[in-house]
């Protein structure tokens, strides 16, 4: 009897799969379960006019200084303990990003959900009165056909947020694209593969079928293959995010990260040397001796 | 020691905060920042022990920690996704932070200037328009200056009541409260514009105008404007001796140089 497929893949196989101009949907939340080693990836290649949908940490601050991105989607981006994202805000003010669309929150997620329903708008209040339609006068509002004894309400229809990729990263997952996350929050990481046309998950670990649900509720298990296109293991692949409870977020290195991207050009430029020019295992070489460096 | 000339300004903010959440009953308080967050423990402790509180990521607390401190007992799962289903729900009462808030009680928090290449860029809108048209939503500004209390906000993230009218989105606007380190309001002025509701001790309404690039509305005589209530002395037991031993709140508010 025939298995499911086996879909692993390397980093550099699944950049090679994106193209210019892609609708690139990176799942996490802000500084936390980010696919950093896909993103790393993204940073160092050719590609380019990308458009990123993201609630965003530094993956949009990276990718937005290597200058991948034409059109940013997001609600926020941020870094926790560092409230203000340096690389996003200096690409703002500098006006560099040719496009953004700034959503609420909740937008940004009833939009993910009508592309995962492959609807071209779910309905809701958020945006109503808010800049956020002055800002994107593009996305439109609906009256309710019914009346529920407040007349036909006026509501916002939240275009679908289609993505042609999404990148996630979780703590597990098997060779055919199960994973599970064993921290506290999903995010909305299955949102984000059933909103692509493919999607890249990123594991700490692959482990086989058997294994994911061995010691885990199986409530945990976010993501079924068939929303899966490849499977990527990368150890430490979310640092300096947190992959509760395999690691919290390295504050160390995102200090230092902030540091560079909000200092000098030099600064900037010392960061990406040290860090951001070899490959997957070269950074984290190059993390192992920061960290042996600061201890 | 004296009560009175111990009581400093974050211990009546964060009374003040506690009091905007004494009538909620059983809803959802998700307090952005330092002072409304152990003004929520405060309620929760005193006045509001219905309240039902998160740890500010994924938890849902049975217990009360001190700031900061890890969760002691659950009682659910709160992860983001489940946010906007309270939001959508409506039992939740929010205290979020404003770098701008208007006369008409809009608030900015997304960026500084001209949106398509702003002077500042800041967090982005992040939940303040979903929140100011689903959810109870109330403001808190540690440092009262012209710079936050504007004319017109740059960009409006959460909605004041007269753009909430205006949008048909009235029904579930309620903007409650503002609490800064001088004094409350609300947006209960004319045409829904802001209002002094008290100052604190020590400071006067001229102090208020002062500090506030817009018109501030006042009830009758600036003297009709009540002060303040300080906090009890179980709340001060409370704030000191459980949720904030370390005085992390004086980062947020600092204490007077000399006793007042």
């Amino acid at each position: 009897m025939k298995g499911p497929r086996d879909k692993r893949m390397s980093i550099d196989e699944v950049v090679d799969t994106l193209e210019d101009g892609m609708t690139i949907g990176i799942g996490g939340w802000g500084p936390r379960r980010k696919p950093m080693a896909l993103v790393r990836a993204i940073y160092r290649s050719d590609l380019k006019d990308l458009t990123l949908v993201s609630w965003g940490g530094a993956d949009v601050g990276l990718l937005t200084r290597a200058g991948k991105v034409r059109k940013l989607v997001y609600a926020f981006v941020s870094l926790d303990s560092v409230p203000l994202e340096p690389n996003f805000q200096k690409a703002r003010q500098e006006g560099t990003i040719p496009e953004v669309v700034e959503l609420d929150e909740g937008m940004f997620n009833t939009g993910l959900q009508a592309a995962a329903q492959r609807l071209p708008f779910l309905p809701m209040r958020a945006g109503l009165g808010s800049d956020v339609l002055v800002n994107n006068p593009w996305i439109k509002t609906i009256e309710s056909p019914y009346d529920e004894g407040f007349g036909h309400e006026t509501l916002v229809a939240v275009p679908a947020l289609r993505l042609d990729v999404a990148l996630v990263h979780m703590n597990r997952a098997d060779q055919h694209g199960n994973a599970t996350y064993l921290g506290p929050d999903p995010y909305f990481d299955d949102l984000f593969c059933m909103a692509a046309d493919r999607a890249y998950v990123s594991c700490e670990q692959v482990v086989d079928t058997a294994g994911l649900s061995h010691d885990t509720p199986v409530q945990r298990l976010l993501l079924n293959r068939m929303m899966v296109s490849g499977v990527v293991e990368t150890p430490n692949g979310a640092h300096f995010t947190t992959c509760t409870p395999d690691y919290e977020r390295d504050e160390r290195f995102q200090r230092a990260y902030a540091a560079a991207a909000g200092g000098s050009e030099e600064d900037w430029q010392a960061f990406h040397d040290r860090f951001l020019t070899g490959d997957e295992a070269a950074y984290q070489a190059a993390v192992a001796a920061f960290q042996e460096e600061q201890a | 020691m004296s009560e009175t000339t111990d009581i400093t300004t974050a211990d009546v903010c964060a009374a003040a905060i506690a009091d905007a959440f004494k009538d909620d009953g059983e809803i959802f308080a998700s307090p952005m920042g330092m002072l409304p967050m152990l003004g929520v423990r405060l309620a929760k402790l005193t006045s509001n022990p219905d309240l039902v509180i998160s740890d500010g990521e994924a938890l849902f607390l049975a217990g009360v920690p001190p700031l900061f401190a890890k969760a002691d007992k659950v009682e659910g799962w709160i992860p983001f996704r489940k946010v906007f289903d309270v939001v959508a729900y409506g039992k939740r009462h929010v205290m979020m932070g404003a770098t701008q808030i208007d006369r008409h009680g809009n608030q900015n928090i997304s960026a500084i200037g001209d949106f398509a290449q702003p002077k500042r860029q800041l967090l982005g809108s992040r939940g303040a328009p979903g929140n100011t048209v689903n959810n109870r939503t109330s403001y808190w500004v540690p440092r009262h200056s012209p710079r936050v209390f504007v004319e017109a906000v740059d960009i409006v993230s959460g909605v004041g009541p007269s753009r909430a009218a205006a949008a048909g989105a009235a029904r579930f606007n309620d903007i409650h409260r503002v609490v800064s380190n001088l004094g409350v309001l609300d947006v209960n002025g004319p045409e829904r514009t802001l209002r002094l509701l008290s100052v604190h001790p020590g400071v006067t309404v001229d102090q208020v105008r002062e500090a506030s690039g817009c018109e501030i509305h006042v009830d009758g005589a600036d003297s009709d404007v009540p002060v303040t209530r300080v906090p009890t002395t179980e709340e001060l037991l409370v704030i000191r001796e459980v949720l904030d031993p370390k005085g992390l709140r004086f980062k947020e508010v600092p204490r007077p140089e000399a006793p007042r």
